[in-house]
């Protein structure tokens, strides 16, 4: 019963709305744009901050990585001819980080080899990382087919290489290619695995298997490659001599992630007197990210909100007026018996309604303008449940907020000057 | 109550009535002391040049307004006592308007305004709208429920305020210058129609200032300056 006479409100409100359907209609737009523009920025931010989480979230967020870089002056040796350069992270460095701190969990040492490589008819260049089975433990990629690195590779040097997705691509292997020979740099590997891989980039972290084509034992890569390589450019050499490319240190617990990248990096500083490494601790980028998203959403927030609340005042504008030009009618309704609240009611749900439909409206807008943004721009948008439910709600509230003082207005109209009222 | 005898059966009794105006610095006594009972069942019309309260005295009578001294009684009821709320409530309840302009609502059709105080009353939709058609036919447009005022005659206007007026099944009907915006031959059966009213039981109560009509009355009082200046017809119920 109760709910049949809240059904008839809505209705006759909805009735004295298409009255004046142009008016209601360009009074709802301030609401519609108001309440598009909260979702449209929700989500673009939203999908914006996610990208960015997912990526890092993908290179671990208890990892700590530590890159080899060539520092601006360390050209050690330069002739005419030859270049020689020596920087980066050493064995002993590796060593020294795996046992100087009770918080690390493990760490794995990186190298990379740049080789040509053959798989039967196929040669091309291949991007090798020489590493440990810890490896698997801390870049987790999906196993595709055979199997990753085991210890017993490596205490046997076994001449044996794990194919990445990217990798099985480009030198066209396929699981049944899984026992076969690829052949790197005149020696035969043989083909243990092809494991899956990541590409693209998070923030300024590149992921570790970015553009990898095939992982082999460290010890076998140190063994057949060494550290030196050398690269022929227009006449010149350069020669290059780097330990380690890479040390990517997993941390037992969250909280320790941080104090740990400081030690280690006080620690490096102890060692090398150039900076000639570089490292990235994807937590730190993380809470960054967090931050920034934070900050992006309650700017966005608040430029949207600002448009709410002019469509709110919109709607408190035509309200008024159409209090004053109904005034005679509401004396009619107070004559005839109706109290202020009912009063206050009527023009109450006629300013939600209307606040309402603009809300259910301006989702519809704000819902398509993330998809033409992605379509266009090409930039990722999210539509969580929250950027939907949060806006509804607002535009019921906008109703309610900005419709109280017109129907207090409506109410407070005295039916005897009403009535005379023309 | 310390009232003679005979206005204890008055369903209205106004006793040391007075209502005072504040206009700019003066006071102005649109009521200056009205004592007077209307008796259930009566059909009195109030009449008086204007300026001599009648108008005012109808805004007391409908509850619209409050009275600055004295005491209004209406259906046994202290209305000074109740508030704002109460004073809705009891206009729902007890009274019945009709106006001069007929104040018909434009933008409700013929049906919607008949139902217009079984609203407030809570009434459901098709109880309402079954009172409705028995109103409208009772007052003679019962093909026109589902007409805008616009599209009606004044004659067929007021005849859907009185419909409205008499949904709530009132007591009292207060009638404004019923005939105010009517020719004279549509005036009569309005008027007419009130009579047969009273006849049924309601108790009316009719401002005018022309003798004509008054006549449909069955008593007279005649205000000037706020007072009641004399009385005619059935007026054995005033004191």
């Amino acid at each position: 019963m109760r709910h049949a006479k809240w059904m008839r409100d809505i209705h006759l409100g909805i009735e004295n709305l298409l009255l004046h359907k142009l008016r209601s209609f360009l009074t709802m737009l301030g609401v519609v744009f108001g309440v598009g523009s909260v979702v449209a920025m929700l989500s673009v931010g939203e999908g914006a901050s996610k990208e960015a989480l997912e990526q890092i979230r993908k290179v671990g967020s208890n990892n700590i990585i530590i890159n080899s870089v060539k520092s601006v002056e360390e050209e050690t040796s330069t002739t005419a001819q030859v270049r020689m350069s020596l920087y980066g992270l050493t064995y002993k460095d590796h060593q020294r980080i795996d046992e100087s701190f009770e918080t690390i969990k493990q760490t794995v040492p990186v190298k990379l080899i740049r080789e040509q490589g053959r798989l039967g008819e196929r040669s091309l260049e291949l991007r090798l990382v020489g590493t440990t089975p810890v490896w698997f433990d801390l870049v987790k990629r999906p196993l595709s087919a055979g199997r990753i690195l085991i210890p017993s590779d490596v205490e046997n040097k076994a001449a044996v290489a794990v194919l990445t997705e990217f990798g099985a691509r480009r030198l066209l292997a396929t699981r049944n290619t899984i026992g076969q020979n690829l052949r790197i740099g005149g020696i035969n590997f043989e083909i243990i695995g092809i494991v899956q891989s990541e590409g693209g980039k998070a923030a300024d972290i590149q992921l570790p298997d970015q553009e990898v084509d095939a992982y082999i034992p460290m010890d076998v890569a140190r063994f057949y490659f060494g550290d030196t390589s050398m690269k022929q450019t227009s006449g010149s050499f350069e020669l290059k001599r780097v330990e380690l490319d890479q040390v990517i240190v997993e941390v037992d617990k969250m909280e320790d992630v941080e104090a740990t990248a400081k030690g280690i990096e006080t620690m490096l500083g102890r060692f090398h007197n150039k900076k000639d490494y570089v490292m990235s601790v994807p937590l730190a980028l993380l809470r960054q990210a967090e931050a920034t998203k934070r900050t992006f959403n309650i700017v966005l927030g608040s430029i949207a909100c600002i448009s709410l609340l002019v469509g709110g005042i919109g709607i408190m504008n035509i309200m008024l007026a159409s209090v004053t030009e109904r005034t005679r009618e509401i004396g009619i309704r107070r004559a005839i018996g109706a109290k202020r609240k009912q009063i206050i009611t009527q023009f109450l749900i006629e300013t939600v309604v209307l606040s309402t439909i603009g809300g259910v409206v301006g989702l519809g807008l704000g819902v398509f303008i993330p998809l033409l943004i992605t379509f266009i721009a090409g930039m990722p948008t999210v539509i969580t449940p929250v950027s939907i439910i949060l806006p509804l709600f607002i535009s019921v509230g906008i109703g309610i907020v900005f419709g109280l003082y017109p129907a207090a207005r409506a109410a407070d109209v005295d039916p005897i000057v009403a009535l005379r009222h023309e | 109550m310390n009232h003679s005898g005979s206005s204890n059966n008055g369903i209205i009794i106004l006793d040391q009535a007075v209502k005072t105006y504040v206009m700019g610095a003066q006071d102005v006594k649109a009521l200056n002391g009205v004592n007077v009972s209307f008796k259930r069942g009566s059909f009195w019309a109030i009449m008086g040049p204007s300026g001599s309260g009648k108008s005012t005295m109808m805004n007391i009578l409908g509850c619209l307004d409050r009275l600055t001294g004295g005491r209004y009684m209406l259906e046994e009821q202290d209305v000074g006592t109740l508030d704002d709320d109460a004073l809705s409530e009891f206009r729902l309840r007890h009274l019945g308007f009709i106006f001069q302009s007929f104040n018909l609502i434009p933008q409700l059709t013929v049906q919607r305004n008949i139902e217009l105080p079984l609203y407030y009353l809570g009434w459901d939709a098709q109880r309402s709208a079954e009172r409705a058609r028995e109103l409208a036919h009772s007052v003679g447009l019962g093909d026109r429920l589902n007409h805008r005022p616009t599209e009606l005659s004044g004659g067929q206007m007021q005849r859907v305020a009185v419909a409205r007026a008499l949904a709530n099944d009132p007591q009292i009907l207060l009638a404004d210058e019923p005939t105010g915006n009517l020719d004279t031959a549509t005036g009569d059966q309005i008027l007419e129609l009130l009579v047969a009213l009273n006849q049924q039981g309601k108790t009316i109560i009719m401002v005018t200032h022309e003798d004509h009509i008054a006549q449909f009355a069955k008593s007279r009082l005649h205000m000037r300056d706020g007072v009641i200046e004399r009385m005619e017809g059935e007026t054995d119920a005033a004191r």
